[in-house]
């Protein structure tokens, strides 16, 4: 392996592979001293085109437990607000000896272009690319559901997840539906129309318009945000019947099979796409999403950059 | 040239000359350690953990109390990582009472370069800080590349760098032996 650009790349036994080392790096991070030798003397470049907290400070403390030397580079106050294209910000990467690229980018592709061009030798990580991929969110989800629903062992054969709210501009909704395909999971995707995208029957899940009916047969629930930032258009009424019609509130948490989970990527919107109630109760994961987070990306770094250069 | 290779396998342990190798491994532990209430055992996976388990049992049986064995995965910690391709990680697994201030008993089936050593020193570092850290092999062949030396040997084996030592144990491979093959081009 030797990029990350999109969980449909990833066969079941390299998928299983990172979600095995994943649960070996987690189990490294319980003890007093967290950082590992593995990565010395590497460079891994955080290059981030789109504001991401989150996601940046996962990547970037993942590379860090394993000893590599972290370059955090932002579009904003960068060469590249200044007009500096791609192609010349890779390559001034290159020069300074980069290891490993992990790119966020508002253009669904820019991994794909960045891997692929030959500007730059190193490995090229998807961290979410415009509404299309990012694939080690679709990698920590299917590890927390594996945790607990699977024991933290194999596939997920048989698992139901429903994935609910704005599939239309979800990187995350689709990165999902690839890898949880993969490891033998059945997915229902729950959308108004309006944020379901064209050519949907073409993804190998289930779609519904009515959330109280796939609840009840579902063994996680995934909730989407709501993107403010990439509404331009009218995609539903008002905020407040979105919430009615596809939010989470404790009635509808109690339809749930009493063993499910709720899922998040974060951040999210109380009161919108999910309530305070379903938020802080036993069932939301989100708070270990964030720790599986850091494990999951430490395994992709370790799996892309511990060996020799294929 | 594959059947001439069959015929150069042969036999330096048996069954039972482990068996009896892994008693009297225990019986040393606990006579150094005077006792075996501070041992803890760990073994270096695959077939190192599961000699660490027929240890610990043969402790039990002469002391009559429990002892930790847990499994430590040296792999991040290797000094040949960039050489190969990338290594799947093995488990890694420190018994509830820690490391610290105990005797730390490494366990491997087979010493050789010393290397494998050199890398679990410094995976029991990230661990904690235990008493003393000793090390039993099932297997001393020689050719070591680092001041590292075992403190509890099953049986010393001269071999040639380019001989292939193999040990198989019933938990893991069928039968328990010991057995040296010639070396092959790789």
């Amino acid at each position: 392996m030797r990029h990350l650009l999109s969980a449909g790349d990833l066969d079941r036994d390299k998928a299983l592979l990172i979600l095995d080392t994943a649960a070996e790096m987690a189990a490294l991070s319980d003890r007093s001293v967290k950082k590992l030798p593995t990565l010395r003397g590497r460079t891994v470049v955080n290059l981030f085109f789109e504001d991401s907290t989150r996601t940046r400070i996962s990547f970037e403390l993942a590379a860090k437990r394993l000893s590599a030397d972290v370059i955090n580079f932002a579009a904003k106050g960068s060469s590249v607000s200044k007009g500096e294209s791609l192609k010349d910000t890779a390559l001034t990467l290159e020069a300074m000896g980069a290891d490993a690229v992990v790119i966020r980018h508002w253009d669904s592709g820019a991994p794909y272009r960045l891997a692929h061009a030959d500007w730059i030798g190193g490995s090229v990580v998807n961290a979410g690319d415009g509404t299309h991929e990012h694939p080690t969110q679709a990698l920590l989800d299917a590890y927390t559901m594996r945790r607990h629903l699977r024991d933290g062992k194999g596939a997920l054969e048989g698992v139901r997840v429903g994935i609910v709210g704005d599939i239309l501009h979800s990187r995350v909704a689709r990165s999902n539906v690839l890898l949880l395909q993969t490891l033998g999971a059945q997915v229902t995707l729950v959308a108004p129309p309006t944020l379901l995208p064209i050519g949907i029957d073409t993804w190998p899940c289930e779609v519904s318009y009515d959330i109280e009916s796939v609840l009840p047969n579902v063994d996680a629930v995934m909730m989407l945000r709501v993107q403010q930032e990439r509404m331009q258009a009218a995609y539903f009424p008002t905020a407040r019947e979105y919430s009615r019609l596809y939010g989470l509130n404790g009635d509808r948490m109690r339809l749930l099979p009493e063993h499910a989970i709720v899922l998040h990527p974060g951040p999210m919107n109380r009161g919108m796409e999910i309530s305070a109630e379903v938020a802080d109760s036993d069932r939301a994961v989100m708070v270990e999403q964030v720790a599986n987070g850091v494990s999951v990306r430490m395994a992709v770094l370790y799996l892309l950059l511990g060996g020799a250069k294929e | 040239m594959g059947s001439a290779r069959a015929h150069d396998l042969r036999t330096v342990l048996s069954g039972d000359d482990i068996a009896r190798a892994s008693r009297r491994i225990a019986h040393e532990i606990v006579e150094k350690a005077k006792g075996a209430s501070d041992l803890v055992l760990l073994g270096i996976p695959t077939r190192g953990v599961t000699l660490a388990h027929r240890i610990g049992r043969a402790i039990s049986e002469i002391e009559g109390i429990d002892v930790p064995v847990g499994a430590l995965d040296i792999t991040l910690y290797r000094d040949d990582l960039r050489l190969r391709p990338t290594r799947a990680l093995e488990e890694t697994s420190i018994p509830d009472v820690g490391i610290d201030g105990k005797i730390v008993v490494l366990v491997d089936d087979v010493l050789f370069s010393g290397r494998t050593i050199r890398a679990a020193l410094d995976a029991l570092n990230d661990v904690g800080r235990p008493a003393a850290v000793r090390l039993a092999v099932l297997v001393d062949r020689g050719h070591r590349e680092l001041p590292i030396r075992p403190d509890y040997v099953g049986k010393n084996i001269p071999t040639s760098p380019a001989e292939k030592v193999r040990v198989r144990l019933s938990e893991i491979d069928d039968s328990d032996s010991v057995e040296i093959s010639a070396g092959e081009d790789e």
